[in-house]
């Protein structure tokens, strides 16, 4: 299956900002974070087709997921 | 002791009082509200001489604890009809707090039409006539006044827009590097210019160290919450990056970025104007991501923003602002945005206001959509030379719907509804619709906790918990604005369970008192009630408590969501 990744503030350093992802069926949130390089504790928010998900949330195709570090403002 | 500077420019005296004992434990918006409530007659005009205009640093400024350097204004709002509390960053708190001042109430009007200074220093204000300064947008003032009196001299002044009395109209304060930082909601400005009074300028020759009940314990109280301020991913790494507008992105994705005046809730161009991008511009031109809006801050959510030749745009660039002319009038052109923050400091007019307002104006024809030249143009030839349409504009977003007959006007108690849109984010649809302040973010940002994650998580997309959230959030936020910090300690002091106990011991220390977390808690509750009952006085009762109807009847993509609360829902509101 495709999905499509977001990554924001510092999650872009040295990565990307939005990519393409073939993900094998049943891959979760988790999954996805821990394959970037990131740690379940530098998550802030999980976006998943603009609702708020969580790190067990299983992805399916045609998915968009957006992953921010935690940050504010206002 | 500290003293009430009291200053009456119907009769163009001035006077030192005691403190009344009943106002010895409030600061900041604690104090100017009920200062309001006990001596502004309710229904006044706004724009009289009934109406006072009040200033006080909070209960910790002029301390070392960080962040506590925001000063309140307060009076009758010309904007709204209610009670108005606008706090700013700024260097006038910190000044007014060593020199012992409590408050400063000003009150009456001149009889005839000349204009006038008042100089503030430890032995009291005199009243001077101003002649040179006026008509002169606020940067020129704030070199004037520091050219006349010495650089290290305070300013609070008004540009054309406050000398004209529009309702949008802000009260600017000069900051550590000579620039701006606004007094910016409910047109505090127009009252400022009823009384004819251009600029206030405050010498701090002979101000003193705040005295500390007990130094050891303020010591210890405010390192562990420093240390909380940047332990929190928000406040110490967020926010000194990105500043605020880190949110374009964020309300995006979440679908609650008002787009074209509200009409939908993400922006094609978001990324052009998104606080990543403003980042990489900032650093590539040489300008500053990080900036303090007063000494002692520890944030640093500010930034100087420079153009592609690395010249000083502006400073304070802030996600509303952002947001407003970008995605609200969909100008993708972030130095066309920078540009327009500069000149609404320099007229001297809400940047909030004044971005929502462009909105309704592109929907009233008197501009396209897109065109930030065209909000460039407005802004100089219009507002600041104060044209007919310029005065309809500067009477903010409720006056151009208003004269134009357009029927999507986003307010409440005509104030201007910002960045966050309440069907997507339901939580601060109950902050606008029962804030005393009109619609109003900052005065119950369950944003935190609707969008960002900070203090629990409440579904943004549903009615639950929402009354609670926001109730929560209101009593918090009135009590924080009374001690002068900054409201991003929020962010701490919502996760960090060390944070509020600090806060708290600080001002026990600085008093020597034994306030706890319950008395806190009722002491905002008691600001709350305080501003509800004047305005109520004022005309403004539950019925006002409401959003406007397009939000029930237009659903906002992408998720199609409406503003779904019943009349009684809202009012729950107010059971405490």
């Amino acid at each position: 299956m495709k999905i499509t990744l977001k990554l924001f503030a510092t999650f872009r350093n040295g990565r990307f900002k939005v990519a393409e992802q073939e993900l094998a069926e049943g891959t979760d949130v988790r999954q996805v974070v821990l394959s970037l390089g990131l740690t379940e504790e530098e998550i802030g928010i999980v976006m998943l087709n603009g609702r708020h998900g969580e790190l067990d949330s299983k992805l399916s195709h045609g998915d968009t997921l957006s992953l921010f570090p935690l940050v504010g403002g206002g | 002791m500290d003293k009430i500077f009291r200053v009456n420019m119907t009769d163009l005296t001035t006077k030192i009082e005691e403190v009344p004992a009943a106002w010895a434990g409030l600061g900041g918006r604690g104090l100017t509200s009920t200062i309001v409530a006990a001596e502004v007659p309710p229904t006044c005009h706004a724009l009289s001489a009934e109406n006072k205009l009040v200033f006080a640093p909070g209960l910790l400024t002029g301390t070392a604890a960080a962040n506590s350097g925001r000063l309140s204004a307060g009076a009758k709002s010309p904007l709204t009809g209610g009670i108005k509390e606008s706090n700013a960053g700024g260097t006038a708190a910190q000044m007014l707090a060593k020199l012992g001042i409590k408050a400063i109430i000003i009150e009456g009007a001149p009889k005839t039409g000349a204009w006038y200074n008042l100089a503030v220093s430890a032995n009291g204000v005199t009243i001077n006539e101003e002649k040179e300064l006026l008509g002169l947008g606020n940067f020129a003032v704030i070199d004037a006044v520091e050219a006349r009196l010495g650089k290290k001299t305070g300013v609070l002044t008004i540009g054309p827009a406050g000398e004209l009395k529009m309702t949008a109209a802000n009260i600017s304060v000069k900051d550590p590097d000579s620039k701006i930082r606004s007094h910016g909601r409910g047109g505090l400005g127009a009252v400022m210019g009823s009384k004819q009074i251009k600029f206030i300028s405050i010498d701090s020759e002979g101000a003193k160290a705040v005295t500390i009940a007990d130094p050891e314990k303020f010591k210890t109280a405010a390192r562990a919450f420093s240390k909380a301020l940047l332990d929190h991913p928000v406040s110490g790494e967020g926010l000194p990056t990105y500043g605020t507008n880190v949110l374009v992105n964020i309300l995006n994705e979440a679908g609650g970025l008002p787009t074209k005046n509200f009409t939908t809730g993400q922006f094609e161009a978001h990324d052009k104007i998104s606080g990543e991008t403003m980042y990489d511009t900032i650093v590539a031109r040489g300008g500053k991501h990080k900036h303090g809006c007063h000494a002692g801050c520890i944030i640093q959510c500010s930034q100087v923003y420079h153009d592609s030749e690395g010249k000083y745009v502006t400073s304070g660039f802030e996600y509303e602002t952002i947001w407003g002319l970008g995605a609200d009038c969909c100008v993708e052109n972030l130095d066309d945005i920078a540009r327009a923050d500069n000149l609404m400091d320099d007229i001297g007019i809400d940047s909030i206001e004044t971005a929502v307002m462009f909105g309704v104006a592109m929907e009233a024809g008197i501009l396209p959509f897109g065109d930030g030249k065209g909000i460039i143009r407005l802004l100089t030839e219009e507002i600041a030379k104060g044209t007919a349409l310029g005065r309809v504009l500067g009477g903010g977003a409720a006056s151009v719907g208003r004269t134009y007959g357009v029927t999507r006007v986003p307010v409440v108690k005509n104030q201007g509804i910002p960045a966050y849109d309440p069907r997507s984010v339901k939580g601060i649809g109950i902050t606008y619709a029962t804030s005393t302040m009109g619609a109003d973010h900052t005065s119950g940002y369950t944003i935190a906790t609707n969008i960002l994650n900070v203090g629990g998580y409440v579904d943004p997309l549903k009615k639950d918990g929402q009354v609670e959230l926001s109730r929560n959030l209101q009593i918090a936020t009135a009590a924080v604005d009374s001690t002068g910090m900054c409201i991003f300690v929020a962010f701490p002091a919502l996760d960090i369970p060390e944070c509020l106990p600090a806060l708290i011991d600080m001002i026990n220390a600085r008093f020597g008192i034994a306030l706890t977390g319950d008395d806190v808690t009722n002491l905002g509750k008691y600001i709350l009630k305080t501003e509800r009952e004047f305005n109520q006085k004022a005309g403004l009762t539950n019925v006002h408590d409401r959003l406007p109807d397009f939000f029930k009847t237009e659903p906002v993509a992408p998720h199609n969501a409406v503003w779904d609360f019943t009349d009684e829902e809202i009012d729950e509101f107010w059971n405490f």
